[in-house]
C-alpha cells in the first residue's frame, strides 16, 4: 500500500558555529565544560544584563549561507522568541523571526545516480539554550554552559522524498558546513541536530497532508530511520480512514519508533517581536564579498574539476570531494603526480578503508602516497608491493621509492628472471604440467601463486600470467 | 555644619578640595539627615550606612594621599533601586526581586565608582518602573518632602524626594516615559532623561528596552549636566550606545539663550493641563523671550498618539523583559506547587503586583498572533510618525518648552484605582522617550498650595548641552526657588 503514497519531507538543522566565544557575550564555548563554568550574567539572564552581537557569528552564518548558494540579507535584525523552559534564562530566545540572514539557497545530492536540488528557506542565527540535568535526588538542575552559544537553523524546502534522500541531504550539508569551517558538526557533541517535517498524500496528488515534527535526531541514521517509521505510521493511518493531526513527535532509538509529545493545536504563540536590546544588523557589500573570498573552493566544483581535469569518474569525485580534508589532501598529492586516476584508486581503496573517526586524516604525507601511485603507474612495482608500503608508510611514514630502492621491492619485469622461476616450479612438481594438460586451468594459477611467494610477492602479474600460459603450453 | 547637607554637587567638590569638611563628615551630615527625613519620606528602600562610611574614609585617605579619583571623589549619591549594584540589593522594589544581590555593577555604577562616589543607598520607586506615584512599590510610599499627603512622583519617586529632602546631594533614575522628569518636577529637582543611547543601560532591569534611559536628578542644573557628563558616552556592554564623542555639558552652560528658537507645542498646553501649570509654563517662555529666544508657538499634530503608543509598546516589551522572573533561578519563589508549570504561575501570580501584572497582559495582549499588527505594529508606526515630526519641529526651532506634568504633585490614592487617569499624566514626558530625545524638567514656579511646577525642555537627539544651557540661563534668574 506504501507505494501509492509519496512523503513529503524537509529538514530543520540546527548547527553549532565554532565561534571562541558566545552569541552575545565573551563566554567560553567549550564544550564539556564543568556545568556552570562558562557563563555570565548575560547569558544567565540575569536581570540588568544585555547581549552584543558577536559579529563572528554573523560572519560564519554567511558563510554558512554562500557554501549553499543562499542569498545574504543586506538589512537585517534579531527577534525574540518568548517562550518560559527552565532552561531557557530570560524566557525568550533572541532569534531570527521574518528577517533570515540567508534565504533562497539549495545544495545538490546524487541520488540513484541521478543529481537532485534541495531548496534551502532559510537560514537563521539564534542562541542556544541551556542543559537540564535530571538527577533522582537532587531533582533537575540547569546548566547554563550551553545559553548562548551560537546557532544556525537550517530550513529546507520540503524537497525531500526519500529517507535516503534525508540522509544525503544532511550529509552534504554537513560536508559543506565543514568546508566553510563554520562548525565543527559533531553530532554526539550535539553540535548539529536535526529535526523532521513529514508528511505524506497520495502519488499523484498535489496538495499537502498534515505534517508531524519529529524534534532533535542526533544522528543520520536516526533522521532516517525516524522518517521511514513516520512514512508507515502515517500511510497506515491513512489507509484506515483515519485523519492525521499536526503533531510534534519524539523518535526512540531503542524502539525504532515515534511518539507524540505534543500536538500543534496547543502550540505556544511565540510572541515574536523585533529584539530592542541590539541595534539593526546590516551587511554590506563587501562583507559578503570578503567572505566568499574567504571560502575554500567547495564540493561541486571540485568534482568538476577532478573528472575534466584528472579523468576520475563521478563516483570517485563525489567519495574524495564529501570531505574536505580528504579533497584537500588529494589535490596536495596530485600536484606530484603523473597518475592521478590511480592515485584517487589508492585513496579510495587502500586509505580510506584505514581511517577509523568520521573526519579525514592520513598519517602518510600526500607526496609520499603520491610516488606510490606513480610506481605502480610506472610498473616498477606491483599491487601487492604497494599495499604493504601503504601499511608500512602508515605506521612510519617516509620516502617509498627510497624503500622500494633500498629493499629492492621493485617488480620483476624481466623475462628471463621470470621464465626462469616457472620452470623451476615446474621442475619441483612435474604434476602441474599433467594436470594443466588434463585441462585444469587452476594448474597455472597455482604455478602464478608459487612464484608469486618466490620473488617476494615482487613479480609483475601480467608478465608472469602471460609467461606461465606459454611455458605450460609448450611443455 | 548642619546646612552642608543643602549643598549641591558642585558645592561639595570645591569644599571638598579646600579641606572645608572631609568626605567621611559629608557622609554622616547626610546619613543623619536620612535618618531625620526618613520617617515622614520613605525614600530609600535601603541605606549602606557602615560601607558608606568605609568608602568615605577611603576616599579621604586618597585625597590625603594625592590620588584622588576626581572632583567628585568622596560625595554620596543615591541611586534607583532597579540599577545593579554589586553586594547592594536590587529589588525594583518588587517582591519578586526582595533580598536579590546582583553579582555585578551596572555601567553607570562603575563609572560613578571610578569617579569617586559613594553609593549611600537605593531609593524607592513603582515596581520595575511602572507607576507615576510611588504607590506600586511592594515595599513603601514615598512621600512628597512638600507634603507629605502627596506622592513623590514616580516611577524615580524616591530618588527625586532624597534630593528634595537633602537626604542625598544627587540620584539616578531611569526614565522610561517620564520617571526622572515627572517625580523632579513634583518635587522641585533638575531631572534630565538623556538622549537613547546617551547612557549605557547595563545594569539597568529592563522595563521598556527601546525607550528608556538612565537619567540623574539633581537640585540644580550645573549639577546635573556635571553628573551626566560623567556617566555619559558609549559602552561596549551596551550595544544601543551611540558612538558620539565625549560629553562635555558644562563648558557652555552659561552661554545665554539669545537668538535661540523655542517652540511651545500647542498639543502640550491644551486639554487636561491646569491652569496653575499652564501659566508658570508660559511665564518662563516669556522670561525667555525677555533672555534674548524668539519663542513661538509650534505644533506635533501626531501627539495625540504618544499615550497609547507608549503603552503599548512599553507593556510589550514589559512582557517580554519580565519573563525571567519565573521563580526558577533567583528571586520569589511560591512555597507550593506540583510542577513547573505551577511554579511559574505562583511564583509570578505572588511574587509580582497588580499594576505589574496589567502591564504584562496588556503587552502579551499586544504582541499574540492576530493582534500584533492591530497593537505592536501599528504602535510602532504611531512612534515612526511621532519621531518625524519632531525632526521636523526641530527645523523650525531649536528647543521645545512646555509642561513637565499636567499638575502638580497629586494626594496619595487619588489616582491610585484608576490606572487610565494614572496613565494620563504622562501626555508630557512619553513623546520624548518614543522619540528618543534628551528632555529635561527644571522647577519654574511653585503653586498656590506651595508645591513646585515642573517646565520640561526638550531638543534634538544629542543636544543636552544646549538644554542644560537654556535650563540654566532659567534657573540664573532665580524665579523658581522654594523650599
Amino acid at each position: 500500500m506504501a507505494e501509492r503514497y509519496e512523503m513529503i519531507v524537509g529538514l530543520e538543522v540546527h548547527v553549532e558555529l565554532k565561534t571562541e566565544t558566545k552569541i552575545f557575550c565573551s563566554c567560553p564555548t567549550i564544550f564539556g565544560a564543568e556545568p556552570n563554568t562558562q557563563c555570565c550574567p548575560v547569558c544567565m539572564g540575569l536581570p540588568g544584563a544585555l547581549p552584543t552581537l558577536n559579529r563572528r557569528v554573523v560572519e560564519y552564518a554567511i558563510k554558512a549561507g554562500l557554501a549553499t548558494n543562499c542569498r545574504i540579507a543586506r538589512q537585517t535584525g534579531l527577534d525574540r522568541k518568548n517562550y518560559f523552559y527552565p532552561d531557557l534564562p530570560k524566557a525568550y530566545q533572541i532569534s531570527q523571526y521574518d528577517r533570515p540572514l540567508c534565504y533562497g539557497g539549495w545544495l545538490d545530492i546524487e541520488s540513484g545516480g541521478e543529481k537532485k536540488r534541495i531548496g534551502i528557506t532559510r537560514i537563521h542565527i539564534e542562541e542556544d539554550a541551556g542543559k537540564l540535568i535530571h538527577d533522582g535526588e537532587r531533582g533537575t538542575m540547569i546548566d547554563c554552559n550551553r545559553c548562548g552559544v551560537p546557532l544556525i537553523e537550517i530550513v529546507s524546502e520540503p524537497d525531500i522524498r526519500s529517507a535516503q534522500e534525508a540522509k544525503l541531504y544532511l550529509k552534504k550539508l554537513r560536508s559543506l558546513m565543514l568546508y566553510a569551517g563554520v562548525s565543527d558538526c559533531k553530532m554526539n557533541e550535539g553540535s548539529l541536530r536535526c529535526d523532521v517535517n513529514i508528511s505524506v498524500r497520495p502519488v499523484g496528488s498535489s496538495e499537502l497532508g498534515e505534517r508531524c515534527e519529529i524534534k532533535n535526531l542526533n544522528s543520520f541514521a536516526f533522521a532516517a530511520k525516524a522518517i521511514e517509521y513516520e512514512f508507515e505510521r502515517q500511510t497506515a493511518l491513512l489507509e484506515r480512514g483515519e485523519r492525521l493531526t499536526r503533531e510534534t513527535r519524539r523518535f526512540d532509538a531503542s524502539s525504532g519508533k515515534t511518539y507524540a509529545m505534543r500536538s500543534k493545536e496547543s502550540a505556544e504563540d511565540y510572541r515574536y517581536f523585533p529584539e530592542p536590546d541590539l541595534p539593526p544588523l546590516t551587511v554590506s557589500e563587501e562583507t559578503v564579498a570578503r567572505l566568499a573570498n574567504e571560502l575554500p573552493r567547495l564540493p561541486d566544483l571540485r568534482a568538476e574539476e577532478y573528472i575534466s581535469k584528472y579523468s576520475l569518474s563521478e563516483y570517485d569525485s563525489e567519495i574524495i570531494t564529501s570531505d574536505m580534508a580528504l579533497a584537500d589532501y588529494f589535490e596536495a598529492a596530485v600536484r606530484t603526480s603523473a597518475y592521478p586516476k590511480l592515485l584517487a584508486n589508492i585513496l579510495i581503496s587502500e586509505i580510506l578503508g584505514r581511517v577509523e573517526q568520521e573526519d579525514f586524516y592520513c598519517p602518510i604525507s600526500p607526496e609520499n602516497l603520491a610516488e606510490i601511485a606513480d610506481m605502480s603507474g610506472e610498473g616498477l612495482i606491483n599491487s601487492s608491493t604497494a599495499k604493504k608500503l601503504i601499511k608500512r608508510l602508515w605506521l612510519s611514514d617516509e620516502p617509498p621509492r627510497e624503500v622500494v630502492m633500498r629493499e629492492e621491492l621493485f617488480q620483476i619485469n624481466d623475462r628471463e628472471a621470470l621464465t626462469e622461476a616457472i620452470l623451476a616450479v615446474i621442475r619441483a612438481d612435474a604434476r602441474v604440467v599433467a594436470d594443466y594438460k588434463s585441462g585444469r586451468t587452476v594448474a597455472a594459477k597455482s604455478v602464478v601463486g608459487r612464484v608469486m611467494s618466490a620473488t617476494g610477492g615482487r613479480a609483475n602479474p601480467a608478465l608472469l600470467g602471460e609467461l606461465t600460459q606459454e611455458i605450460l603450453k609448450s611443455q | 555644619m548642619g546646612d552642608i547637607v543643602k549643598r549641591g554637587v558642585i558645592e561639595h567638590a570645591e569644599a571638598l578640595a579646600r579641606g572645608e569638611y572631609s568626605a567621611e563628615e559629608l557622609v554622616r551630615a547626610y546619613l543623619a539627615r536620612i535618618e531625620e527625613k526618613e520617617a515622614s519620606v520613605d525614600a530609600f528602600l535601603y541605606v549602606d550606612c557602615e560601607r558608606a562610611l568605609d568608602l568615605a574614609r577611603e576616599s579621604d585617605k586618597r585625597r590625603a594621599d594625592g590620588v584622588s579619583r576626581g572632583r567628585f571623589d568622596g560625595i554620596p549619591i543615591a541611586v534607583k533601586d532597579n540599577i545593579c549594584t554589586r553586594s547592594m540589593p536590587t529589588t525594583c522594589a518588587s517582591k519578586m526581586l526582595d533580598g536579590y544581590i546582583p553579582p555585578y555593577d551596572a555601567t553607570v555604577i562603575e563609572r560613578l565608582r571610578a569617579n569617586g562616589f559613594i553609593i549611600i543607598g537605593k531609593t524607592n520607586m513603582d515596581e520595575f518602573g511602572m507607576g507615576s506615584s510611588c504607590e506600586n512599590s511592594a515595599f513603601k510610599i514615598t512621600k512628597n518632602p512638600f507634603d507629605n499627603e502627596r506622592v513623590a512622583g514616580g516611577s524615580s519617586g524616591g530618588s527625586a524626594a532624597a534630593v528634595a529632602a537633602f537626604e542625598a546631594p544627587c540620584a539616578l533614575g531611569s526614565d522610561t516615559g517620564g520617571s526622572v522628569r515627572q517625580p523632579s518636577a513634583f518635587c522641585g529637582t533638575v531631572g534630565m532623561k538623556p538622549t537613547y543611547g546617551r547612557v549605557s543601560r547595563y545594569g539597568l532591569v529592563a522595563f521598556a528596552s527601546s525607550l528608556e534611559q538612565i537619567g540623574v536628578i539633581t537640585s540644580s542644573v550645573a549639577d546635573n549636566a556635571a553628573l551626566l557628563g560623567m556617566m555619559a558616552g558609549q559602552d561596549a556592554k551596551d550595544a544601543t550606545t551611540a558612538s558620539v564623542g565625549a560629553a562635555d555639558f558644562e563648558s557652555d552652560i552659561s552661554g545665554g539663550v539669545s537668538r535661540l528658537r523655542i517652540g511651545f507645542p500647542r498639543e502640550l498646553f491644551g486639554k487636561g493641563i491646569s491652569r496653575e501649570v499652564r501659566e508658570a509654563v508660559l511665564a518662563a517662555a516669556e522670561k525667555y523671550g525677555d533672555m534674548g529666544a524668539e519663542v513661538f508657538e509650534v505644533s506635533l499634530p501626531s501627539l495625540e498618539y504618544a499615550l497609547p503608543a507608549y503603552y503599548v509598546i512599553s507593556s510589550a516589551e514589559a512582557s517580554s523583559n519580565l519573563s525571567r522572573f519565573d521563580g526558577v533561578r533567583y528571586g520569589y519563589r511560591a512555597a507550593e506547587y506540583e510542577n513547573i508549570t505551577e511554579l511559574y504561575l505562583r511564583s509570578r501570580s505572588q511574587g509580582l503586583g497588580d499594576e505589574v501584572k496589567r502591564r504584562i497582559m496588556l503587552g502579551t495582549f499586544a504582541l499574540s498572533a492576530g493582534y500584533y499588527d492591530e497593537y505592536y505594529a501599528r504602535a510602532r508606526r504611531a512612534a515612526a510618525l511621532i519621531k518625524r515630526d519632531f525632526e521636523r519641529v526641530f527645523r523650525e526651532c531649536d528647543l521645545l518648552l512646555s509642561p513637565t506634568t499636567p499638575e502638580t504633585a497629586f494626594k496619595i490614592g487619588e489616582k491610585k484605582n484608576s490606572p487610565t487617569q494614572m496613565y494620563a499624566t504622562d501626555i508630557c514626558s512619553v513623546p520624548a522617550n518614543i522619540a528618543g530625545i534628551p528632555a529635561l524638567s527644571l522647577p519654574c514656579g511653585v503653586s498656590a498650595e506651595g508645591l513646585p511646577i515642573g517646565m520640561q525642555l526638550m531638543g534634538d537627539s544629542f543636544s543636552e548641552a544646549l538644554l542644560y544651557r537654556a535650563a540654566y540661563a532659567f534657573e540664573r534668574l532665580g524665579e523658581a526657588k522654594n523650599g
